[in-house]
This record gives structure tokens, sequence and C-alpha cells, in this order.
């Protein structure tokens, strides 16, 4: 009788219309390397995050839109667990990262993050040498010769396309760097952790256009090795590089597909009306 | 009407500023104006000679030696306690955490508590200990002094550092241990002007050194013997009758004054050197 009950209340849970967000994405790629399930994030009294489904296909970019204060970094926040550093944050539901739940108890924060790279909205070099910013990951995650370190460094900054354009003054303060060299430093220095998923938080709209571009070029390059979430409120820049979208609007996702269907034939009413500039 | 208002703070705002400037002038001018004639290297080199308080032979090394030890005892015994403090309530502590408050609200009556107060209490700690006025006794109860001080201005610096950095170093997956280190390289300048702030607090100080550190016309060889400072010496030779004594308390001022410019010079000069990668 219990057992019964038990099953029409994960029958009720999941109503078809709420598997919706899902099925677009599923139907492309089978391969997620993160699923979000009936996730609620509130802080304090107010409910931020409302019931999110979402699976993000790995080695694609995927970028999250939605007019300011919809939810789009908090969302982001939960993949690499930073709301754990504000007690005011309470979230419930599933985070599921190559199948583990990265919410469960026992799972050690310190692992999802290194697996998470953030890139962040103004690029926030460490107070420390150009050497020093890339090494710091390797270093703290235990990776003492320094050969490997030195290997790695080299690697990661020619990635980025930043070894040419420092390599006399690799010993210098990362602070003297542009600020679009920066945010190419920072994406190195997330690099050499070797994560898997990439998260950029508005990652270029602390810059000019010549930057975002190498950035964005940066990104079309990365997803071929990792799989890229970015928040974006430009829809040309979703549109540019994005493969897959997912809208939100209010805490809630509207709709979320790959970037074609997306554009050119939006589902639902909300969506349209955001494409076609009537708020923002 | 507008532009002469704006004349007239202009105004008050430039006199405020030649007030402060006169004033150290003047206090600074009168130091060297009596105390550099009676300042001699025997003063700078020799302890006191027979009969101090009456006469004027020998020098006031002991008072210098004293007041150089003190504080650099204070100053590594109050930042051993103040930089974990300041980390903890800023780093660990959620941002409006009723613990942290707590400690700021102690910090500030702490602060505003007359150094006469610290002297006595240490002196009723020491008695109550069994330990008599020494080297030790003057560096904790001068540390007691500067402690509020130094946690308090660090804490200010603390607090307007950017969000940005903690997020960087947490993402790249530090614990709050490898972050807290990070974060400390950028806190220099503010830990140099916090210790800067407590050593002109501390090394001037005469009333918590009066009954802790004691008096003695020797240079203390451990910390259980008293130890002499350049404060109370000052105090002493003013007291004296004899106007050439009185002079040299004016020279012993004048080494007071440079011992804490040579210290403020070489913090910001180690601390920029230090700093080069900021």
């Amino acid at each position: 009788m219990i057992l019964a009950k038990q099953l029409l209340d994960t029958l009720s849970v999941n109503p078809v219309t709420e598997m919706d967000s899902l099925s677009p994405l599923r139907k492309v790629l089978n391969n997620d390397t993160i699923r979000i399930e009936n996730l609620d994030v509130y802080i304090e009294d107010q409910h931020i995050l409302k019931d999110i489904n979402v699976a993000i296909p790995e080695k694609s970019i995927t970028c999250i839109i939605g007019p300011s204060g919809c939810g789009k970094t908090t969302l982001l926040k939960t993949l690499n667990r930073m709301h754990d550093e504000t007690p005011e944050v309470r979230i419930n539901g599933k985070v599921y990262v190559d199948d583990l739940n990265i919410y469960d108890k026992g799972v050690n924060v310190i692992d999802i993050r290194k697996k998470m790279g953030l890139l962040a909205q103004r690029p926030c070099p460490l107070p420390m040498s150009i050497f020093d910013n890339v090494a710091y990951g390797p270093r703290i995650h235990g990776i003492r010769k320094r050969k490997a370190i030195n290997q790695t460094v080299i690697q990661y900054l020619q990635y980025v396309g930043l070894w040419d354009e420092v390599r006399g003054r690799v010993r210098s303060s990362a602070s003297r760097l542009s600020i679009g060299q920066q945010q190419r430093l920072c994406l190195a220095r997330g690099l050499a952790i070797e994560p898997e998923c990439i998260l950029g938080d508005e990652a270029t709209s602390a810059l000019d256009p010549l930057s975002t571009r190498i950035i964005e070029e940066l990104f079309l390059k990365l997803k071929h090795k990792y799989t890229v979430i970015l928040v974006t409120h430009t829809l040309r820049q979703a549109r540019r590089i994005a493969d897959f979208i997912v809208f939100m609007y209010l805490g809630k996702v509207v709709e979320s597909g790959p970037t074609e269907e997306f554009f050119n034939n939006p589902k639902k009413q909300l969506t349209r009306d955001y494409l076609s500039g009537s708020f923002s | 009407m507008k532009f002469l208002e704006e004349k007239i703070f202009k105004l008050i705002m430039i006199g405020a500023a030649v007030i402060i400037m006169a004033v150290l002038a003047y206090i600074i001018g009168t130091v060297f104006y009596k105390g550099l004639p009676s300042l001699t290297w025997e003063m700078i080199t020799r302890i006191p000679g027979g009969g101090f308080y009456l006469g004027k032979e020998g020098g006031v090394l002991n008072a210098t030696a004293g007041s150089v030890f003190i504080i650099t005892g204070a100053l590594v015994l109050s930042m051993l306690i103040s930089i974990p403090l300041v980390m903890y309530i800023n780093f660990y502590l959620p941002k409006r955490s009723f613990f942290s408050a707590i400690i700021r609200f102690s910090l500030d009556i702490l602060f505003g508590v007359p150094s006469i107060v610290y002297g006595a209490f240490g002196f009723a700690l020491m008695v109550y200990m069994g330990i008599r006025a020494s080297l030790l006794g003057g560096i904790i109860t001068v540390a007691m002094l500067i402690m509020p001080i130094m946690m308090r201005s660090l804490d200010e610096v603390t607090r307007l550092l950017p969000r940005d950095l903690p997020d960087a170093l947490l993402s790249l997956g530090s614990t709050k241990l490898e972050m807290t280190k990070v974060l400390l390289r950028k806190l220099m300048p503010g830990i140099m002007t916090a210790v800067l702030l407590a050593v002109g607090r501390g090394i001037g100080d005469a009333a918590t050194v009066l009954f802790t550190a004691g008096y003695t016309d020797n240079i203390p060889s451990s910390l259980g013997q008293p130890a002499a400072t350049l404060p109370l010496s000052i105090f002493f030779q003013l007291g004296s009758p004899v106007e050439e004594v009185q002079n040299r308390a004016y020279a012993s001022a004048v080494i007071l004054t440079i011992i804490i410019l040579i210290m403020s010079f070489s913090a910001r000069y180690f601390s920029s050197k230090f700093l080069k990668n900021k």
C-alpha cells in the first residue's frame, strides 16, 4: 500500500510538462554530462530558482540566456557549489555531474570545483606573477615537480594564445596585463586544474570587442575537449557560439533546445517575445 | 552665492590642513630644537652613568633597548593573535554572523580603554601570577594595548577586499586556508599600516609600562628582568630640577621620534619590495 503510494508520488512529481524542457536536447544527444533535476534555490525567503529541469550535453557550448535577475548566475553557481559559501542560500533538488549528485552527502566540494573551471565576469588575477597564477591550481592540487609545473603553465598559456605575448615577463605581476589578457590568463588558470566543464559568467561583458572575439574563439576551441556553459545577456553572442540555449525567465526555464531551432522556431510565446525584444 | 559657499568651505579645509601641519611642525620643532644640542653620541650608545636621576653622565641606551625589545615582542605577540582572528571573522564566519558582530563590538570597547587601565590590569595580573615588573610583563601589557588597534585596522582593510578574489580562489578548488594565504599577500599593505599604527601607539606609551616593565639602568638580558623604556625615561628626566637633565629629556624624545621614523620607512620599503607581484 505504502509502496504504491510512493510510486504514485514519484509519478506525480514528474508530469510530462516538466520533462518537456529536457526532451529537445535528449533527442539530439544522449550523453549529457550535467543533469539538473527539480532544483529549487532559495535565498533567505526568496524563491530564486523554481523547479529547474535541464540537461546539458557534453563537449558543446550551452548558453544560458534571459533578462537580468532571472537567476542565470544563481543557476551557474549551483553547478560548482559556490553557494556553499553563503549560508542564506538553501538548495533542494539534484544536480548530476557524470551521474553523481554533487549535493549528495559525502561529496567533496573541492573535487566538484576541480571539475568546473569558472571564468568570472571581471578577470581577477591572483596577487602574484603570471606564471604563479597558472601554476597556482596545479600546486594546490598536489603537483610539486618543477618540471611538470613548468610544462603545464607553458601548455595552457599557449592554449589561450598568451604565451607569445608574455614570454619574456612571466615572472612579472599579472595585474600589469591588459584586461583582455587578464581574462585569458584566468581561463588558462582555470584550465590548468584540468576541469571537465568550463563555466563562464558573462565572461566577456567587461571586455572590448576584440578581446571578446578572442575569448569567443577560445570557447569554440574549448568545446572539443570540454563542456562549456556560459551565462550571457547578449543574444547575438549566444547565437554566434552556442550549440544549445537555455532560456530562463523569473527563475524558471522557459525553453531550451539547439540554437538553430531555438532562434528560428521558438515554441513558447514568451521566447518569441524575448527574441523580438519586447522585454529584456 | 554658490560660489561663495564653495570658497568658504575650501578655506575651512585648507585651514584645517594648515593647523594640523603647524601643530606637527611645532612639536617636532620643539623636540629637535631643545633636544639636538643635548643629543650626544654618548647618550645614544651608553647606559646611564652613576646617579643618573640627579646627574648628567652616560646615556639612555637602557631605555632605547628596552623600548625596542618591548615593542618588538608586543608586535609579534599581537600579530600572532590578531591576524588569525581577523581572518576568522572575515573569511570563515558568514557575513552577517552574530559572533563576529560581538567580536567587533568588544574590539571597539577595548580600543577606547585608556592605557593606564591596561597598565593597572597588567599589574594586577602579574601580582596574581607572582611575576615581578619585567620585560615579559611589559610585552604582554603593551600587546594588550595595541591588539585592538591592530585588529580593528586590519579588519577594516580586510572588509574592503573585493569579493571576486576569494571567489576566484575557491572556484579553483582552494581550501579556506589556501585561500587565506593568498589573501594575506593582497592584504600586506594593510597589515603594514596596522603594524605602524600599533607601533606608534605602543612605543610612546608610558602608562602601560609604568608598573609592568619597571625601570632599570641596565639593558635587560632576559624576559624576567625589568626593562627601562624611553617614555618613562623622558618622564623621569623632565621631573628633574636640573635644567641639563631636563634637556636630556628632549634628546630622548628625539631618539624616540627617530626610532618611529625608521620603523615606518622600513615598513613601507619592505612592504613595497615584498609586493612586487601584487
